[in-house]
């Protein structure tokens, strides 16, 4: 676009010369009209190739190149910020309306060399080497658009991260000048080092109208909360240094800051003499060797340490207050794992409104400085190991670049715009640990009522005297509420209506398209009880008193898998894998769904949520579907099933063929080529083993049968 | 020629525009997709459809190392006198702790409350008599002023609107008499209602001065971050303690209920809140989203009566608010005449997931709730997005969003005792700022109101969170013996008892607590184990010194039991790996019951076998030893005299506190004998169980703490965990716990 738009302007020029030669002219002056109505025509069709091409020339230039904007000594300043403003009140919402993706808009000013009259350019250092890589980082990600009539979001390229670079009155100005600055609406700033001596300030003093402010080192009276985002002070050391992990850490506390208040730092000796080796305090070094960076180095006594590497030696590492509140030296603590100890009253530590700092970080009073040691003493090690870690892992998600920062504040900003589609704590929060964290929406401990009951859903193909018979046992249960027959069989229809056996409850018959093991676990809209039995049209041989009794079971488990014969995993040691095992364990890890109790949301998810091509493997195979919902609940859930009463295997006197494949070495194999299937699609290994079962309370208990609730427990 | 030359300066003008037009004008209107809203001003340099693109050049850094240097030529400001300054300055409006709060009165006697004590003919409304007897019913309540480091008024702040009957009248005059008040400082204002008809303004008609406030439907602009709270708005019928549960009993899948959104209530035709309430009626579908209004309230409505007021109250009158409110998916709660109204904590209660719309209201708790969790947070500017906003909302999201608001409503809102408590630990938490609950804590199971930080910071040390944060507890327990008969032989059952649970795998150490008036036995005359026993010789001998959180249990688990248990090895090692899955529960052998006895209108309590059972004895149990700590911090001192001076019911009471938290029942596992009553027989002299009047005690204690708990927190289970091959007809020698079996 730059490139054409100097063609353009050698036209003109050419017209006086050609005066007298008006064909020649005229011809000349044809083919650029055509030309210019081609150039039209490539414009309606790739806008794109064109666009881009001309950022690439853009792109060559240098910083110097910007285009200059002179600022009129009377152009306007903005007000200096209303501490009033919130979301609701300075946010122009209409602008990010509702998209589907529920993802701000976010428009990057282009680049301007703003001079004041004298021609004096209004910061000393222009665009900072953070603040390219923080505009870069925001343009290359999700958020940005070149459309500055889709944006929902506004940062100017003029750098205001360092205060003291800047003259404040022409930047305010500068900022008036942004085209749609609008009172700065929708605008936002970073500033990492805010105020300047003799006092101060905890935010950016250039005056900004209502733009929001992303700034390192707020106090509590200066952000607004809900509005302003509060960031780090990055720390440029760590672009340079790797700390990869390192144990053990010989001290304590470490003091490593070198712009201490002599108050504190009198403190901090004294802290020392009480508590010996365990401290450590460092300061800067007097007499470096030339050419050594000093930011680098620290010493004690003459002794010099590696800075930020000494970092790693401590388990907490102090953060004192200098004349700002934020501080660089915070981000290099954690990088070093060591647990920040913040004394900055007032202060409002970074990203605070989604981190959880009480995890990663002990916060003292100023005040309360002497008693440092004691405070830090009484935190249990298991605590301190994890803010560690806490504190690594949010360097590394939130401090590590001006990438992670910038596109940290836009994330927070977008959750407040989408509150409802914002991350969540745990997304926040938690590392991507190699621990799987539970975090089912079932989670509430809740005993469903009675009542409901619960619905049967028979899966069948065409043993139809079976069915009937397990109908007809089934029906005698108290709390059946529904029997629900899936008919798996697409080459013969059921029975007739007459036919069926006559039950108390209702009896629907679904007829399935294809014959999928899969079908048994579908949630069927005629499921309408939270609790489902899934029983094979084979099992005859529990009892009405087993049955109820796993349902009364299940209501107090109810997100589990409750039912009669339990399997387990076990890991082969000679083969390195897992193994299926089958009887008589001490131990329990699955339990078969040919009778089980389990929630309708089990269902939704076995057929929607299923991970991997676990549900078509499974399919294919006509196999371990059973298998696969045992991992799927584990996995969710974190915990193990419940297996009900002795009952060992589904024996029945007609069903000889399955259980003579139950024997069947070949059958024992596939399962156990299915757990191992299944272990490598969910990445881990979600079965937990136990080694009980549950009995009615009086179960074999010398009591008289006639008293108990379920005295026809059968056996094995 | 002049004329073909002016012709020719027109046309080569015209070209050049048309030149323009193609290279340079993607700028003009015609081009773009839509029209712009604001005029660009266009400036040097400046394209509005450039790119942002990196800057390859090298540039300086934002701040050059010496800039931490250069921090420290301000050394002349002292920090101390810094922090001294700062209280002069943020006062009134910008209150904060840092200024407007005196730490110091906290740091000898902990985070206690004092109560003025209430004038007499002073009149006050029943809420704030039940906010005053929840403090002075709570742990956190000192009867001392010298001693308390949060002062609350005895004059009744509730509600400040003018027009109201409850106005309390000279509240300026009466607090500047109180010689306590010391221009607010550290004191806590408590109120639900401000201003009056018709702008409704936020001031309370006195000078608090540099009191905190805790007010219902505060705003942001108002609401001092870290120094109020934000209260949930409450009727008068709330209940004081206790508190209904919430509504939710089943999980339907897919979760959606009859109706999508619904509201129903006032529409104001004149003053403040008017335009969101207004303008619902466009969103109303009477199908699935059903928003009613009514005009109908007030003395003059018809007076003011508009166009679509009759069309409205019709409508309105169609409908039921309950159906409504317990067959819908989500609920309205847009803002009232003030910002919070009642329909919150009726949604709330209903399990019907909140969607806020009320601009600026700062949420209940918002400081340590994370509403995001719980409710749908709406803008009032989109109102009309709110149906495909909702509508867009996952299942599994609307499934977790509907827990969370029966968690919430259970753990910080049904009762007033809960709300007032809620704050209180909110400010608390400020004062010990190092000793204070993480969001997780306050935001998951089972709240922090159960979840004492100054019992540890470490999520790890409570029975709550293992899964949560993908840890187990210790594999191993501390089993606490409670001896009260002197030691006479060493065929004494605890003699025996001692011997075998040290036996097991698990055991790390035994302690026994001397609750004997006998002096302690020599030490060699306890039996010789491998693992240390601990004598504790209980110093006022009383029963509850057997659940004191002892600093010498190195483990998670305890096992607590009673000197004349009868227990063999295996029994212990089995229920110990049954706790191992259930760690928030009592997990044990001897089985009791609860019941409602209609005719007496009380508790009953049933030591006969049954089918069912509600609570597990604590003479052989194992528990999180969390629980100690629960058990003597967070129980009244009332309840624990009671209970040390009968000597009695210290298990039921145990068991109502575990249930209490966990709201799930105890876990009994399988057991070799008869426990107790088998013993009943032999002459152990201090056998409790003997006395005829410890039945009759034991109900009497059941409706007691029923009383106290505001409800009975005590959950049946009809099951019993057996090993897996519990009494199977299978060889022994397959078995892992065979001894279970042997009588």
């Amino acid at each position: 676009m730059y490139a054409s738009g100097k063609y353009s302007s050698r036209g003109p020029a050419l017209i006086p010369r050609m005066k007298t030669k008006h064909r020649i002219y005229y011809i000349t002056l044809f083919s650029v009209v055509l030309l210019g109505l081609i150039a039209t025509g490539m414009f309606q069709f790739w806008p794109h190739s064109i666009e881009s091409a001309a950022d690439w020339t853009l792109d060559k230039r240098s910083v110097h190149d910007a285009p200059l904007v002179r600022l009129p000594v009377s152009s306007p300043i903005p007000e200096r910020g209303d501490l009033s403003c919130r979301m609701h009140t300075c946010f122009d919402v209409y602008r990010c309306g509702y998209n589907p993706k529920n993802r701000i808009k976010v428009y990057i000013y282009p680049l301007q060399k703003f001079v004041d009259e004298l021609g004096v350019p209004i910061s000393s250092t222009g665009l900072s080497r953070e603040y390219n890589d923080l505009l870069s980082a925001i343009s290359d990600s999700n958020f940005y658009t070149d459309d500055v009539t889709r944006a929902c979001l506004f940062i100017p390229s003029i750098d205001v991260l360092n205060q003291n670079s800047l003259r404040i009155r022409e930047t305010a100005q500068a900022l008036t000048m942004l085209p749609r600055w609008d009172k700065g609406m929708n605008h936002l700033l970073f500033n990492m080092l805010p105020g300047g001596p003799p006092d101060y300030n905890t935010a950016l003093d250039v005056p900004r109208d209502r733009a929001l402010l992303a700034g390192g080192g707020f106090s509590t009276w200066t952000y607004r909360q809900g509005y302003d985002v509060s960031i780090p002070v990055y720390s440029p050391l760590s672009a340079d240094v790797e700390l990869p992990e390192r144990q053990p850490r010989h001290y304590f506390i470490l003091s490593s800051q070198t712009a201490i208040h002599r108050e504190y730092r009198a403190e901090l000796e004294r802290l020392k003499e009480e508590n010996g080796e365990a401290l450590l305090l460092l300061d800067k070094c007097s007499n470096l060797s030339q050419g050594v960076a000093s930011a680098r180095k620290r010493c004690y006594k003459g002794q010099v340490y590696d800075y930020p590497q000494i970092l790693q030696e401590s388990s907490f590492c102090v953060v004192l207050r200098g004349a700002r509140l934020g501080q660089a030296a915070l981000s290099d603590v954690l990088q070093a794992g060591c647990v920040p100890v913040i004394l900055a009253d007032s202060y409002i530590l970074p990203f605070s409104e989604v981190l959880d700092w009480k995890r990663a970080s002990v916060v003292i009073p100023e005040e309360k400085l002497s008693e440092m040691y004691t405070i830090l003493k009484s935190i249990p090690h298991r605590q301190v190991e994890e803010m560690q870690r806490q504190a690594r892992w949010f360097w590394e998600a939130y401090f590590s670049s001006m990438k992670a920062i910038g596109l940290t504040t836009l994330q927070i900003i977008n959750d407040r715009i989408y509150p409802y589609a914002a991350r969540t704590y745990e997304q926040w929060n938690n590392p991507p640990l190699a621990v799987k964290i539970v975090n089912s929406p079932l989670f509430l401990p809740l005993i469903p009522p009675r009542a409901p009951g619960f619905t049967a859903v028979v899966l069948t193909y065409d043993r139809v005297e079976s069915l009937f018979r397990v109908i007809t046992e089934i029906s005698k249960v108290p709390s059946l509420a529904k029997l629900l027959v899936v008919w798996n069989n697409q080459n013969k229809s059921p029975p007739e209506e007459s036919l069926w056996p006559k039950i108390g409850v209702p009896l629907k018959v679904v007829r399935t398209k294809e014959n999928k093991l899969s079908n048994r676990f579908f949630p069927y809209d005629e499921i309408e009880t939270e609790a489902v039995l899934a029983i094979d049209d084979d099992i005859i041989m529990l009892t009405s008193d087993e049955l109820q009794f796993g349902y009364e079971v299940w209501r107090e488990f109810p997100d589990r898998l409750v039912g009669y014969p339990g399997r387990l995993h076990l890991w082969d040691h000679e083969m390195g894998k897992w193994k299926y095992e089958s009887e008589w364990t001490n131990e329990v890890s699955m339990v078969l769904t040919g009778a089980a109790f389990y929630h309708k949301y089990f269902n939704y998810l076995y057929t929607y949520k299923m991970p991997g091509d676990i549900k078509n493997w499974v399919d294919a195979h006509m196999n371990c579907e059973d298998i696969a919902m045992n991992f799927l609940v584990a996995n969710i859930t974190g915990k193990a099933p419940i297996k009900v009463t002795p009952r060992k295997k589904f024996k029945c006197p007609e069903c000889t063929a399955i259980d003579g494949l139950s024997l069947d070495q070949t059958h024992m194999v596939e399962r156990s080529e299915c757990i191992n299937k299944f272990a490598s699609v969910f990445g881990t290994m979600p079965l937990k083993v136990v080694e009980h079962r549950a009995d009615p309370v009086l179960y074999k208990d010398d009591f008289p049968e006639k008293l108990k609730s379920f005295p026809n427990i059968g056996s094995l | 020629m002049q004329a073909k030359k002016r012709y020719l300066t027109l046309f080569s003008a015209g070209a050049c525009l048309i030149l323009l037009f193609c290279f340079g004008g993607i700028q003009v209107p015609l081009s773009r997709k839509g029209p712009s809203r604001r005029d660009d001003r266009s400036l040097t340099g400046y394209h509005p459809g450039a790119r942002w693109r990196r800057f390859s050049a090298s540039l300086q850094p934002f701040s050059p190392w010496e800039h931490d240097q250069s921090d420290s030529h301000n050394e002349h400001i002292s920090p101390r006198q810094k922090r001294d300054a700062i209280s002069g300055v943020y006062t009134g409006k910008r209150c904060r702790m840092e200024s407007c709060f005196d730490f110091s009165l906290c740091q000898r006697n902990g985070f206690k409350v004092y109560v003025y004590p209430q004038q007499k003919g002073e009149k006050m409304s029943e809420s704030y008599q039940n906010i005053l007897s929840s403090i002075e019913g709570s742990m956190l309540y000192t009867p001392d002023p010298g001693q308390a480091c949060l002062f609350v008024l005895s004059l009744d702040t509730l509600d400040r609107d003018q027009l109201s009957p409850q106005y309390v009248h000279n509240l300026k005059a009466k607090v500047q008499s109180l010689h306590l008040w010391n221009g607010g400082k550290n004191h806590i204002i408590f109120n639900l209602y401000s201003g009056t008809w018709p702008d409704y303004t936020e001031d309370l008609g006195f000078d608090i001065g540099l009191a905190m406030l805790a007010k219902a439907s505060i705003s942001t602009e108002n609401f001092r971050p870290n120094f109020d709270v934000s209260i949930p708005l409450f009727s008068k019928d709330h209940p004081r303690t206790g508190g209904e549960r919430g509504y939710l009993k089943h999980n339907t899948i897919p979760p959606y209920r009859k109706y999508m959104l619904v509201f129903k209530g006032k529409r104001y035709l004149t003053g403040i809140g008017s335009d969101t309430r207004n303008a619902l009626y466009h969103v109303h579908n009477s199908e699935d989203v059903v928003l009613l209004t009514t005009c109908k309230h007030g003395k003059d409505w018809q007076k003011h009566k508009d166009a679509r007021c009759d069309k409205d109250n019709a409508e309105y009158d169609k409908y039921d608010y309950r159906e409504m409110l317990y067959n819908s998916t989500f609920c309205l709660v847009p803002r009232g005449r003030r910002l919070g109204s009642f329909r919150f904590l009726e949604a709330l209660q209903a399990a019907c997931v909140p969607v806020m719309l009320s601009n600026g209201w700062e949420l209940p708790f918002s400081e340590i709730i994370d509403w995001n969790t719980a409710a749908v947070i709406g803008d009032e500017r989109l109102l009309l997005q709110i149906p495909s906003t909702v509508r867009s909302i996952h299942q599994d999201k609307i499934l977790s969003l509907r827990h969370q608001t029966q968690f919430l409503w259970e753990a910080y809102f049904n009762s007033v005792e809960k709300i007032v408590l809620t704050t209180l630990e909110i400010i608390q938490d400020r004062v010990l700022q190092h000793t204070s609950r993480s969001n997780l804590m306050w935001n998951s199971l089972p709240g922090g109101l159960f979840t004492l930080p100054q019992y540890s910071t470490y999520l790890g040390d409570f029975p709550f969170y293992y899964a949560k944060l993908g840890v187990k507890p210790y594999t191993k327990f501390t089993a606490i013996v409670h001896v009260v008969s002197p030691l006479v032989s060493q065929s004494q059952p605890v003699m025996k008892l001692l011997v075998v649970v040290a036996k097991s795998q698990y055991c790390a150490q035994v302690i026994v607590v001397w609750n004997c008036d006998k002096p302690l036995p020599a030490k060699h005359r306890w039996p010789v184990t491998s693992v240390p026993v601990i004598v504790i010789e209980g110093e006022s001998k009383v029963i509850s010194s057997r659940f004191l959180p002892y600093d010498t249990i190195p483990t998670d688990a305890v096992l607590s039991l009673d000197e004349d248990t009868v227990l063999s090895t295996t029994e212990v090692d089995f229920a110990f790996t049954v706790w191992q899955s259930f760690p928030d529960r009592i997990v044990g052998y001897p089985a009791r019951s609860h019941f409602w006895d209609s005719n007496k209108e009380r508790w009953g309590y049933t030591s006969k076998w049954t089918n069912e059972y509600s609570m597990v004895l604590t003479g052989a149990a194992i528990y999180h030893k969390y629980y100690h700590y629960l058990y003597t911090t967070y129980l009244p001192a009332s309840l624990k005299t009671m209970v040390d001076q009968m000597s009695n019911c210290e298990d039921i009471l145990m068991n109502f506190l575990v249930s209490s938290v966990s709201k799930l029942p105890p876990i009994k596992v399988t057991q070799k004998k008869q426990y107790k009553e088998t013993m009943m027989g032999q002459s152990s002299r201090a056998s409790r169980w003997a006395d005829p009047d410890h039945f009759a005690q034991r109900q009497t204690c059941m409706n007691k703490f029923a009383s106290w708990f505001g409800t009975m927190p005590l959950v049946h289970s009809q099951m019993r965990l057996d090993p897996v091959l519990f009494k199977d007809q299978v060889s022994i020698l397959r078995k892992k716990y065979r001894d279970i079996e042997r009588l």
